[in-house]
């Protein structure tokens, strides 16, 4: 068996590399993206390849999105690119009003195959515009699929798929995934879109995890099994819309208890979904509320004390399975100096600037 | 003196264009009409953007595509779909919102579409589809097509900042694109002089390095001829043109009524417009120059309004979507 290990932003290059290899259709748009640094690795050695197929565009989001619809409704498939997803809410116009909803305006006539890539910031002082997670704003719109790949293999099979797909993706990476190893099979293959990922079978809580939050879920994991004997079930839904109901209600069926982890905020968002299908659909499973872990309410700091606070990491979680699992139990440890319980985490070898 | 004036460069276009262009801004005309007539019916539950008096552009455009081109359009959008020569039946079966119609109900008066007759799509939000234009022009470019792409929308779109970002790019790449405004003076109810701080919309072209034309939107003949100009500019790859077009907006915003009554244009002003109509002038000079005659005119009008008639019974008739479009259509299957 291939056992090849590779980084998830080396994952995005063959991804893209693969499907323009195999379709003259597929190119990349973007601002920045013939930079030296390749969208932080993510398009190393694309340009030299594929000369005008890799173009810069101007810092004109909206036009440039705008352009994608256009060339997608007469064949191409585009691949526009943000350095920060943040970039992208420049552009809703032509995403929510034009690129989601123009089959259906359309009667089905036009197809709107363009995959919008967007990377999430955080750390080294990314600050309130550079570090946002924004899945839930794009997927409460009817028409475009959301993604968000936790590790490499997941994030070139779905990007792959993504790319294929007949309608407007919204892809989302999370800046601290790029350098996470993982096994990652030579050539082209493809991940379904709209299917979940257990990562961890377990029986005393579901943790929904999405994107980031999937590998402090694992670490997490790791530690409530080996210190405190409790065994959490982690899915990982990958595509936010269409969303895996069933993977999600099977699980909290099995244990009754369950924990939502997003990258984003609480008010409105995926986190309160997954909540509101689990009273819907598990009610009588629950034996304890839902718990949901997202971020407070501000938007992003850039003091580096200050972000500490504004993250939640693994500890959060073990926390709050803690909670739920052993409800006599005083709650451990507080937001304000915690130490993250031993594993390996990019966070601490992640130096400035970006 | 003033006829010597009118369609200067007539004798540059093949009589039968010159009878195409006048049966298209005719068939426009009658059909705008027809909806007037039909809407306070309450049965056709969409807002209509009338285009009757800026009959000219479009019909302009169309005449200048071959098949393999394509046109985009803006909420008042019905001129480019009759003159590209989309079928009537599935027009008015949309505006009744049934199952018939060009979108199967879904679109509505601001969103036809008729792929097939070169009309990809309309947008109700103002400059939305002027990029999306931009982008099939691009696509054409990399799939080496000689297609050209037309971007047609109002006056009220250019306050938009896309609008820059898309005369920019056509630019950078000299993509196959023609940018056809409509100037017809007003966005709604805002005179361009509350919204723009210099009247020279075609000016702006020449900042991107692209050449920018005003020309009289209600002359049918400069409409066509410059819209000629800019697609074979474009076709031979030279890059993108801006053409302002004046015209004028007979009825009210959006609906089938006159308008004078809100007072925020002088009845003079709409008074003086409609002395310059763009179709019966040229029915005159067509007639005088026995290009048409009066035969042609009456069998020509005849076909329209049995046609009209036709598609008006047809959407009347023709049935509502079933319950099972409401979900279909939003993704790929």
């Amino acid at each position: 068996m291939d056992q090849r290990m590779i980084t998830f932003k080396q994952a995005i290059k063959e991804a893209l590399l693969e499907c323009m290899n195999r379709d003259a259709k597929v190119f990349l748009m973007g601002c920045g993206i013939t930079s030296p640094t390749r969208v932080f690795g993510s398009l190393e050695g694309l340009p030299e390849r594929f000369g005008s197929r890799v173009m810069e565009t101007p810092i004109a989001e909206n036009g440039m999105t705008g352009i994608a619809v256009g060339a997608a409704l007469m064949g191409m498939r585009p691949v526009l690119i943000h350095q920060r997803i943040d970039f992208a809410l420049l552009s809703m116009d032509q995403i929510v009003n034009h690129a989601a909803k123009w089959r259906y305006m359309s009667g089905g006539a036009g197809a709107v195959p363009v995959t919008i890539r967007g990377i999430i910031g955080r750390r080294w002082g990314q600050g309130s515009q550079h570090s946002q997670s924004l899945q839930s704003f794009f997927a409460h719109v009817p028409g475009l699929t959301v993604v968000m790949p936790s590790d490499p293999y997941d994030a070139k099979g779905l990007l792959i798929s993504s790319i294929k797909e007949d309608n407007p993706v919204i892809f989302l990476e999370h800046r601290l995934l790029y350098d996470t190893r993982g096994h990652v099979p030579q050539g082209y293959y493809t991940v379904p879109l709209g299917k979940g990922r257990l990562v961890r079978k377990g029986s005393c809580v579901t943790v929904v995890a999405v994107s980031l939050m999937v590998p402090h879920a694992v670490i997490a994991a790791r530690y409530l099994a080996q210190k405190e004997g409790v065994d959490i079930e982690i899915i990982d839904p990958r595509c936010l819309r269409p969303l895996d109901r069933e993977m999600i209600v099977r699980s909290v069926q099995k244990t009754g208890r369950l924990i939502v982890a997003d990258t984003g905020w609480r008010e409105c968002g995926f986190s309160a979904e997954v909540a509101a299908i689990a009273s819907e659909e598990c009610q009588r499973y629950l034996r304890s509320p839902v718990k949901r872990i997202t971020l407070p309410a501000a938007p992003t700091p850039t003091s580096v004390s200050l972000e500490n606070l504004y993250y939640p990491g693994p500890e959060t979680i073990i926390r709050e399975v803690l909670g739920l699992v052993k409800k006599n139990r005083q709650n451990r440890g507080s937001r304000a100096g915690r130490k993250e319980p031993a594993g390996t985490w990019t966070e601490e070898r992640f130096n400035g600037p970006f | 003196m003033i006829k010597k004036r009118l369609f200067p460069g007539m004798e540059k276009i093949p009589r039968n264009a010159l009878r195409d262009l006048f049966f298209t801004m005719l068939k426009i005309r009658r059909v705008e009409e027809v909806i007037a007539e039909l809407y306070p019916a309450q049965e056709m539950r969409c807002p209509v953007h009338l285009c009757v008096g800026q009959e000219a552009v479009p019909a302009a455009v169309s005449q200048n595509l071959l098949p393999h081109d394509v046109v985009f359009a803006s909420h008042r959008s019905h001129g480019y779909y009759i003159a590209q020569g989309a079928g009537l039946r599935e027009l008015f079966a949309e505006l009744y919102g049934k199952a018939d119609g060009c979108t199967k109900g879904k679109g509505g008066s601001q969103h036809l579409a008729s792929p097939r007759s070169g009309l990809i799509g309309s947008s109700a939000i103002v400059a939305g589809t002027i990029p999306i234009a931009v982008g099939a022009a691009l696509a054409f470019r990399m799939q080496r097509k000689r297609s050209v792409a037309a971007a047609a929308f109002g006056d009220g779109a250019v306050d938009q900042g896309v609008f820059y970002e898309s005369l920019n790019f056509a630019s950078l790449k000299k993509l196959p694109v023609i940018f056809v405004c409509e100037n017809n003076l007003y966005a709604t109810h805002a005179h361009q002089s509350e919204r723009q701080a210099r009247d020279n919309i075609f000016r702006r072209a020449g900042v991107f390095g692209m050449p920018g034309v005003r020309v009289n939107g209600n002359d049918v003949v400069q409409a066509y001829l410059a819209f000629k100009k800019a697609v074979a500019r474009a076709r031979a790859g030279a890059g993108p043109t801006l053409i302002e077009y004046r015209t004028y907006r007979w009825l009210e915003h959006v609906g089938p009524y006159d308008d004078s009554n809100l007072g925020y244009r002088a009845k003079s002003e709409v008074e003086s417009w409609k002395k310059r109509c763009p179709i019966a002038a040229f029915r005159d000079i067509l007639l005088r120059k026995k290009i048409l005659s009066p035969a042609q005119v009456a069998s020509g009008t005849e076909k329209i309004e049995r046609r009209i008639r036709d598609a008006v019974l047809c959407a009347q008739r023709s049935a509502f979507p079933p319950e099972q479009e409401l979900c279909s259509d939003v993704c790929s299957g």
